[in-house]
């Protein structure tokens, strides 16, 4: 018999070659995203232990920090500290650009969905050779600068812009309309910079869509409206989930976008922040400001995603 | 055929589908007209491409005819959107959703019908003891194994009570044995529901063993439309011959004709009666059919009607194939012999062999 000559000692030789085998190549799998846990590391996790610790400081006069213990940066948040006789004062001031930037980011998330959702069953309704054309037009917009771009709605937009002009010129209106430095032109901006957000993850999962579905709900009595809610929708949750994400926390952030079109008179809480660090020159206020707004996107997620995945299981 | 005017489920008359545009325009359908029965087990049989899914894609709806109309019970459907039809359809790839329960897949169309909910439950649950799936209902539609899928998808399309069932070869995705057991299972749904069934096939077996009635289609036409042995013994063209079952098709010439039959010489001289389709006047060179198991070997060559030397033997299990290549040169004829105990003669390949045929073997063809 030919199995008689694998003796014991060979087959369990065999086995540790093997086992070897598994065990090098696993940890040459883990070598290979050490590059991508050196940067994360970096330049991610060293900087958040950073802001962690200086929003626990005290402001140097000048800028920077001083080494001594407080939460001051926290109670600040909330709170004002009467120069003279050291009690605390509720000022809702930092409070309100909190809400309003949700608000902001809530508003530009609705109506990127509204109008990226149609845009994207547009596209991947498209025969397939045309679809990455209509893609392309989406990501044009990348080919330059935000901060180019939202200089260019300035001028769209100002009281002697294009729009202020045509209507002046038509006599729709005999005076401009203000239009600039107004909460408009922020929402304005907001959802110019990120729709392609919104619609590039919507358009990556309605392209992945089985329109045989779309028709087996139609035989089964389904309307238009029935088939767009039973199963288009719950079937682009993954795209409708991520593209939400990718519109609200950038917008919750933005920085350029409020800073120019708002005027500096609708501040947002990333020019707030950035206040922090500049002419506030308090940087532990700063810190701590960046914190509790990663640690509001993260409870609005957890709740966020665990919902939706709900509805996605009742179907 | 004289058909009854209330007795059809479906009439299709003078149906054409040009799909494309300009110099691109492509005729799935070339003006079909057929009637299909209530309650009746009707197949649409054909190639690849010969326009039967587009027929039943019309029928529920799912593509406009260009010209024609689809009766439903006498009431033209044809421009009527798919939600609008009392038809369902089994599609090939079942189509059940992927983010539904069992349960909720089977109870969808009932729901969208705004039916309460209380009958929809006790639907819901007579369809999934109908197919057996009683155990699984709770399960997603990705937890299931395919042949179980294939019958929630046809517990789904038959809870509505459709007045038509469209089945798109539902079984093609199923291996050999399951696919005879839901063979067995979908007769027994037809007849335990009574609905009319309309089932797209290429396969000629499944075709003739499940059907009532067969349309034979080609090239966006159908050529043919009969009970599974008229299709089979009487095939009205070459073509249905030549794709239901196998053939053998042998050249000759027509030396006279009487009533409907007609009496053909071949090369060798010897001749044959042979039938021919009504409305059909075969004259000169013919093209006759022959169905293997109508034909017979003899070891004498001088006792056949045709000669040939044996070229190979094909053994099947239940029958045995004997080719033959005749003197007169040609295509191999086929000869097949079921396999019993008795038969007393066994053949070598390379032997010199007559080949008798039967009473009513023969047929004359329009090619």
């Amino acid at each position: 018999m030919t199995t008689a000559t694998l003796s014991p000692t060979t087959l369990s030789k065999a086995a540790l070659f093997e086992a070897q085998a598994v065990k090098t190549s696993a940890r040459r799998n883990r070598l290979l995203s050490l590059p991508a846990l050196i940067i994360i590391g970096i330049f991610g996790v060293l900087p958040l232990i950073i802001i962690c610790v200086y929003s626990f400081l005290v402001a140097a006069p000048y800028g920077g920090v001083q080494w001594q213990f407080s939460t001051d940066a926290y109670l600040n948040f909330l709170f004002q500290r009467d120069i003279f006789d050291d009690t605390l004062q509720f000022t809702p001031d930092f409070l309100i650009i909190y809400l309003r930037s949700f608000l902001f980011a809530v508003v530009t998330t609705i109506i990127c969905l509204l109008l990226g959702f149609p845009t994207a069953y547009f596209m991947a309704t498209r025969p397939p050779a045309q679809r990455n054309w209509w893609v392309l037009l989406i990501t044009i917009p990348f080919w330059s600068n935000l901060l180019v771009r939202t200089l260019a709605i300035m001028f769209i937009i100002r009281d002697e812009g294009l729009i202020n002009n045509a209507l002046l010129a038509l006599g729709v209106i005999d005076k401009p309309i203000t239009m600039l430095y107004t909460n408009f032109a922020i929402q304005l901006g907001l959802l110019y910079a990120f729709l392609p957000f919104m619609v590039l993850p919507l358009y990556s999962s309605l392209e992945k869509l089985d329109f045989r579905l779309v028709e087996a709900a139609y035989d089964l009595y389904a309307t238009r409206r029935q088939v767009l809610w039973r199963v288009i929708i719950p079937l682009s949750k993954p795209g409708i989930i991520a593209g939400c994400l990718l519109v609200f926390i950038p917008a919750l952030g933005a920085y350029v976008t409020p800073l120019i079109l708002g005027g500096g008179v609708h501040l947002m809480i990333g020019d707030l922040i950035a206040q922090q660090f500049g002419s506030g020159r308090n940087w532990p206020l700063g810190c701590a400001q960046a914190l509790i707004l990663m640690a509001a996107v993260l409870v609005a997620l957890f709740f966020y995603v665990r919902n939706t995945s709900g509805k996605v299981q009742h179907g | 055929m004289p058909e009854q005017p209330g007795k059809n489920a479906i009439e299709v008359r003078g149906v054409r589908k040009v799909f494309g545009t300009g110099e691109n325009q492509v005729a799935a359908l070339d003006t079909v007209s057929v009637s299909i029965r209530e309650n009746e087990f009707f197949t649409l049989l054909g190639p690849s491409g010969c326009g039967k899914t587009t027929l039943l894609r019309l029928i529920a709806g799912f593509d406009f005819p260009t010209a024609g109309e689809i009766l439903l019970h006498g009431q033209d459907i044809a421009p009527l959107p798919p939600y609008k039809r009392p038809v369902n359809t089994v599609f090939q790839s079942y189509a059940l959703f992927p983010h539904m329960t069992v349960a909720q897949n089977i109870g969808f169309g009932l729901e969208m019908l705004g039916k309460p909910k209380a009958e929809i439950e006790a639907r819901v649950a007579q369809m999934l003891k109908l197919v057996k799936m009683e155990a699984l209902k709770a399960r997603r539609t990705s937890q299931i194994s395919g042949g179980q899928q294939q019958r929630v998808a046809l517990a789904r399309a038959l809870a509505p009570q459709p007045k038509v069932l469209l089945l798109d070869e539902p079984l093609s995705a199923l291996d050999y044995k399951l696919r005879k057991e839901m063979q067995i299972e979908l007769k027994r749904l037809q007849n335990e529901t009574g609905i009319t069934f309309i089932f797209v096939t290429h396969d000629q077996e499944e075709a003739l063993t499940m059907s009532d009635r067969i349309a034979v289609m080609s090239a966006g036409k159908i050529l043919q439309v009969g009970t599974p042995r008229d299709i089979y013994d009487r095939p009205a063209e070459r073509f249905v011959a030549d794709f239901i079952g196998e053939t053998n098709f042998l050249p000759g010439t027509v030396v006279s004709k009487q009533a409907g039959v007609a009496t053909v010489k071949f090369a060798s001289s010897a001749t044959i009666s042979a039938g021919y389709p009504e409305g059909f006047n075969p004259t000169g060179e013919v093209t006759l059919v022959v169905r293997p198991e109508h034909a017979d070997l003899v070891p004498d060559p001088a006792k056949g009607t045709i000669t040939g030397t044996l070229s190979n033997i094909v053994y099947f299990g239940t029958d045995t194939h004997y080719h033959v290549k005749l003197d007169g040169g040609g295509e191999n004829f086929i000869v097949r012999h079921q396999n019993s105990r008795s038969r007393a003669v066994t053949y070598e390949t390379g032997a010199k062999v007559g080949i008798q045929f039967e009473e009513d073997a023969a047929r004359v063809l329009k090619d």
